[in-house]
């Protein structure tokens, strides 16, 4: 199984047999040791229930809501191990967008880009506010769409802008890692293809590691590719390698559509 | 053949139009003998309430009976009015309010965080059952906890505590079921920003479900304004205005009650009803207004 699983250098994140089980002995995910190449966008795959949220979840420590979760193994963030940080630091370093878009109702879109800072209540000037909204709206090309209407509630954008939204929130904290549990599975094919754009763009300067159903996605836009089976890592490489050429039976089962 | 099953498909069909006028006349007409009580008794507190009210009315307190009788024999309007009501009424649900709604909105969070848990279960049960307990009796545990017990005598806090107590666990089941209502993903993403959990029950959480929030204040106030029996043991009355929570004080039921008990005054009833059914009325259409709006 070991040849299946890529080597990387000087990874930003890696996972060192992780195991989480929802109830005793139940598995979510099985024994993952995986590393993950710094500015690229990695997709993981699989079949509903192979644990690919629970795995990317794992990485900014939300699967710790769940009750009961019972964690094996080590995540290490930009060389840190993230059960020793502050939840806070960590959820800064790593951000995370969701399959539903999910702007706070009662917050303007300007303030749902600086959620985070509010919320957390750091304080911080007028002048920098004006610069981090700016700046994570134009990474997500929502600037020109909503510059004169910065004011409004979040919630008047249509999905696709909202989930743009969404992600510049999560840019705002200036984040080393950007986790997205299938960002587009609940948008309009076009705004899809915006977002598709936008993460290709967004890996200049940050990592991206997606959840996604779509396997014709994860091979438009991922540079690295990891699949996932019953919560074990089955294969992990080189997107295009693992779509012209899989290592793994079940991999090519997969993609070809036999399961899933 | 052909002739002869045309006519039965007819006649089925002339039977069921038939039925379906029927029921429709018979829904037509149970809706409007469900809503004519509630037009019958505005209209009647309108008839018979409306020559009473005034600006003297709202800012004079009631009158003592030989200056009614008075007035009722030489046919005039009664004088005076019943701002010793309306004060203590106000008073009283803006206490009640003061205690029962910080109690109700914390329980109502703790129930909503720990929907299984034996002791949440529990609080649920109760409350079910606290709101079914007969008005009276809450008067009756204030009247001993508070009349005996604190104020050493009838007062405004004795009735605001029976009245916070009929309260409460409206409060409770609307803040449970208006913070159930808000979907997971809000909460995920404050998480998501590593927000911490009591920050985003502060920030994010009421914010979000303020209306519904709102929405069962109003209702659980508009519930209570109009409650006699408790403060008969509680508040007692008064025929002043009175300010001081441990002082007996009178409140618009309380004296809609003592007006029925002056054949002088009866025609003070109607302008009471008035307006506290106009008052309850305005908040429940508010919180309506306020349900319709909120997510």
């Amino acid at each position: 199984m070991k040849e299946n699983i890529e080597k990387i250098k000087d990874p930003i994140i890696s996972t060192r047999n992780l195991s989480i089980a929802y109830d005793k002995g139940n598995y979510a995910v099985k024994q993952v040791s995986v590393d993950i190449k710094k500015n690229s966008v990695t997709a993981i795959m699989g079949p509903s229930g192979c644990g690919k949220s629970t795995f990317l979840r794992a990485i900014n420590r939300m699967h710790e809501l769940y009750e009961n979760i019972e964690t094996e193994g080590e995540v290490f963030l930009n060389g840190k191990d993230i059960s020793k940080m502050q939840v806070i630091k960590l959820r800064r370093m790593a951000g995370m967008v969701f399959q539903r878009p999910n702007p706070f109702p009662t917050m303007s879109i300007y303030d749902n880009v600086i959620a985070g800072y509010k919320l957390n209540g750091i304080h911080i000037k007028k002048k920098e506010k004006d610069e981090i909204v700016e700046r994570s709206l134009l990474d997500v090309s929502l600037w020109d769409e909503v510059k004169d209407s910065l004011f409004k509630k979040g919630t008047f954008l249509s999905g696709g802008q909202q989930q743009r939204l969404c992600i510049a929130r999560a840019l705002a904290f200036n984040p080393k890692v950007i986790l997205l549990d299938e960002p587009t599975s609940a948008i309009d094919p076009v705004a899809t293809s915006k977002i598709e754009d936008l993460l290709v763009k967004l890996k200049k300067n940050y990592t991206i590691l997606m959840v996604t159903h779509n396997m014709s996605q994860a091979a438009r836009i991922s540079d690295y590719s990891l699949f996932m089976y019953l919560g074990e890592l089955v294969e992990y490489g080189k997107t295009k390698n693992m779509f012209t050429n899989p290592k793994d039976r079940r991999t090519e089962e997969y993609l070809t559509g036999k399961f899933g | 053949m052909v002739s002869i099953k045309r006519t039965t498909i007819r006649d089925h069909a002339h039977r069921r139009i038939l039925k379906d006028k029927l029921i429709f006349g018979m829904v037509i007409f149970l809706s409007m003998v469900t809503i004519s009580p509630i037009i019958l008794i505005i209209a009647k507190l309108v008839i018979n309430g409306f020559r009473q009210i005034s600006l003297n009315f709202i800012i004079q307190n009631t009158p003592g009976t030989f200056e009614a009788m008075t007035a009722v024999a030489n046919g005039e309007l009664i004088p005076g009015g019943i701002a010793n009501g309306i004060t203590g009424t106000l008073l009283m649900v803006a206490l009640a309010s003061v205690i029962a709604i910080p109690i109700g909105v914390v329980t109502g969070i703790f129930l909503y965080e720990n929907p299984g848990k034996f002791i949440a279960n529990l609080t649920r049960n109760v409350a079910d059952i606290l709101q079914g307990i007969p008005s009276i009796v809450l008067g009756l545990i204030a009247y001993i906890w508070v009349v005996k017990g604190i104020t050493n005598g009838f007062s405004a806090l004795a009735g605001s505590v029976s009245l916070a107590i009929m309260m409460l666990p409206m409060i409770i089941k609307s803040t449970e079921e208006t913070l159930k209502m808000i979907p997971q993903t809000i909460k995920e993403a404050a998480l998501a920003l590593g927000v911490p959990y009591y920050k985003v029950i502060l920030k994010v959480l009421i914010p979000t479900g303020f209306s519904g929030l709102l929405t069962g204040i109003l209702l659980g106030i508009s519930r209570i304004m109009g409650e006699t029996a408790p403060l008969m043991l509680t508040a007692l009355g008064s025929t002043v205005v009175n300010f001081d929570i441990s002082k007996p004080t009178s409140a618009i039921p309380l004296l809609i009650w003592e007006f029925y008990n002056d054949p002088n005054m009866v025609s003070l009833i109607w302008s009471s009803s008035l307006l506290l059914m106009g008052v309850v009325l305005l908040l429940n259409l508010l919180s309506r207004q306020l349900a319709n709006s909120s997510i």
